[in-house]
């Protein structure tokens, strides 16, 4: 059974009396342990395929099957459940809580899953840990460099073991070699048997995935397998 | 549910902060909070602080007692000229009133005279001087600081001796030593021999035996007949309360057959209680229930609106953080919770600080009256915190609940 079934999705905006139709005619399927690239110039529609993958936005038309539910009727309150127990979110912007530590904002999602508070404390630690952080968890975003905040971030995303891994520009503010880690950081997620998509406009980060969906004015234009995939050597932990 | 206690407690966290961060717009947001509070409060107290010292001063001159006067005393039905033309009651009336009355433990008669008091130091120009007999101190609970009421004999020879009231002993003589000391009223000498305890109930107006002093009523009649009002009061001691009705009843019956009148002829005095003092006290206890509400309820409301301007200023800022927190999971009610939690606690907050100034308010008012904050006036002044607000954080909290988390999200 693949994990996200999209048929026939198109997401339209209305600007006034304009109509602004992000996405015109997806359909995909992507199973489990995939490694996705999304790719396409800005505009394309990308970000807002994520958010309708991630249950943030639901689609004006077609229908979404995640995990063999059919989302595309769900409420807020449904939707927001699935996002906190089956989607990790990684962002561009990092999105983390500005005024809570490292810690705290990893535990959040484990607080609105209504874990107990010692478990809640270890599984975040843990989490943190297997990004590296280990000695920062009571260390600030503003107190964080860019690649330290965007590990917090993804340690955020796994730490309720979800079904999916989205992540929307997740190098997009980091240089170059730091973005090249946090590549690594997903390969071996890759490797530990997640379902990762990953949103990017740039060809050697999406080199990382093992399947790349171009986009252009709100449509599929190339949907590939990348056969000769080299992961680099990577000895950091995960 | 143990969803709730984390949300319930990450919302107290996330407002602590945000009341942190923003300690001086906090504080001025709940100065209607803090009015609201220390009003509603204050008023309270101070209406228990009325009530106890009117009960207090009630059973000092006797909570059973019934006056027979020719006035009647609080709000009647008789125009004052039909009472002003009434027979006056005399000594005459009295005596033969206590011999026909079975029921009563006690009867005295008053009069009422006001003099100006001297000693050799001090002097006060104008002090209620009660003059009766030696019964008087059966019909009521006065006790004494030193000293003793006046003897039988005292009152029957018309002696020219005094019992001061508290109050009127401490102006009079501020160094003490009052008893057997020499008075002068009006220029007549009088012998101090008793002080009374302090009645404290100044609530009772002229009433307050704190204020007067008692002489034979004989030595009224001697010194200063023409500045009384001409017609004497007979106190009237039921046994106990059960007791106050047919000692009232038996009362009409042989103050009509000491009057002498007919059948048809209606009462020409009136049976007053210290009961009618209440509707007096319930004037002003009105009055201050009234200035109470209207300040409560107006500082609760400007401060409701100032809560809920401050909400929605939150929300907005914290837009993004909302989006946030939606998009890794909380749902509509989690968000509603939590600015909920955080105007109530803002409102809590300001609510504390009300009742430590009402604390403060009434250790002032303790001076005037027996009374302190109750636990009632503190459970009110809480829920009226935390009611205050829920309602005005609903609105701002839901805008925040229903946003659009994509929407939030790319709000900078
Ligand atoms: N909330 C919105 N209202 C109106 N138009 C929108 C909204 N979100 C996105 N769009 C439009 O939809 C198109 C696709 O946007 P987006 O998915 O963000 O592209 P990408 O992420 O590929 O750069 C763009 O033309 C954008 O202007
Ligand atoms: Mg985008």
């Amino acid at each position: 059974m693949s994990v996200i079934n999209l048929e026939h999705i198109a997401k339209i905006y209305q600007l006034g009396s304009e109509e602004v139709k992000a996405l015109k005619d997806i359909s995909l399927n992507i199973e489990q342990n995939e490694y996705v690239a999304i790719m396409g110039p800005s505009g394309s529609g990308k970000s807002t395929l994520m958010n309708i993958i991630g249950c943030l936005d639901t689609p004006s038309k077609g229908s979404y099957i995640f995990t063999g539910v059919n989302v595309s009727e769900m409420d807020d309150n449904e939707l927001a459940e699935i996002r906190n127990k089956e989607i990790g979110f990684v962002f561009q912007t990092f999105n983390l809580l500005p005024r809570s530590n490292a810690l705290h904002n990893v535990e959040l999602p484990l607080i609105y899953a209504g874990v107990p508070t010692s478990e809640r404390r270890e599984r975040a630690k843990q989490a943190l840990e297997n990004v590296g952080l280990a000695d920062r968890i009571y260390h600030k975003p503003n107190e964080l460099s860019g690649g330290q905040r965007q590990r917090v971030a993804i340690a955020r995303a796994l730490v309720t073991q979800p079904s999916i891994i989205l992540a929307d520009e997740p190098t997009g503010n980091l240089d170059t070699k730091t973005g090249e880690d946090i590549m690594a950081l997903f390969n071996d997620l890759f490797k530990l048997g997640n379902t990762i998509i990953l949103v990017t406009h740039e060809e050697y980060i999406a080199e990382h995935a093992a399947r790349i969906i171009r986009l252009r004015d709100g449509l599929i234009e190339k949907d590939e397998n990348v056969t000769k995939r080299v992961i680099p050597d990577h000895n950091g932990s995960i | 549910m143990s969803n709730l206690f984390f949300e319930l407690k990450e919302g107290l966290i996330i407002s602590l902060r945000a009341i942190r961060d923003n300690k001086v717009r906090a504080v001025l947001t709940t100065l209607g909070i803090i009015i609201g509070v220390w009003a509603v409060v204050t008023m309270s107290t101070a209406i228990k602080g009325i009530d106890i010292a009117f009960q207090k001063g009630v059973a000092s001159l006797g909570s059973d007692n019934l006056y027979i006067d020719k006035w009647a005393w609080f709000n009647s039905d008789i125009p004052w000229w039909k009472m002003r033309n009434r027979r006056n009651i005399d000594m005459e009336d009295y005596n033969k009133f206590k011999d026909l009355a079975k029921l009563p433990i006690a009867t005295a008669p008053s009069v009422i005279t006001r003099q100006g008091i001297k000693t050799r130091k001090h002097s006060l120009d104008v002090v209620f001087c009660t003059g009766t007999t030696s019964d008087y101190i059966n019909t009521t609970n006065l006790t004494f600081q030193e000293g003793r009421f006046f003897s039988n004999t005292e009152s029957n020879s018309s002696r020219s001796v005094v019992v001061l009231g508290s109050e009127i002993a401490k102006k009079l003589f501020p160094e003490g030593r009052s008893l057997d000391s020499q008075v002068k009223i009006k220029g007549h000498p009088f012998k101090v021999i008793g002080v009374l305890d302090e009645q404290g109930s100044w609530v009772m107006g002229d009433f307050n035996p704190d204020k007067q002093v008692f002489i034979p009523i004989g030595t009224v009649f001697k010194y200063f007949q023409n500045e009384t009002f001409g017609s004497i009061v007979i106190n009237v001691r039921a046994p106990n309360s059960q007791m106050v009705s047919p000692v009232k009843e038996e009362a009409i019956g042989v103050m009509r057959q000491v009057r002498g009148l007919s059948y048809s002829q209606e009462n020409d005095f009136a049976i007053n209680q210290q009961g009618g003092l209440l509707s007096e006290i319930d004037k002003t206890v009105g009055v201050i229930q009234v200035a109470g509400i209207f300040i409560t309820g107006l500082s609760l409301f400007v401060g409701a609106i100032g809560i809920m301007n401050i909400m929605f200023v939150s929300v907005k800022e914290r837009t993004k953080e909302i989006g946030i927190r939606k998009a890794i999971g909380a749902n509509r009610r989690t968000i509603l919770g939590q600015f909920i939690t955080e105007a109530a606690v803002i409102c809590l907050l300001g609510g504390f600080i009300g009742l430590l100034l009402a604390v403060i308010t009434s250790l002032v008012i303790n001076k005037f009256l027996p009374t302190s904050i109750q636990l009632d006036s503190v459970m009110l002044a809480i829920i009226i915190s935390i009611v205050t607000g829920i309602l005005s954080g609903f609105a701002p909290a839901y805008t925040a609940a229903k946003m659009d988390p994509v929407d939030a999200l790319r709000y900078e």
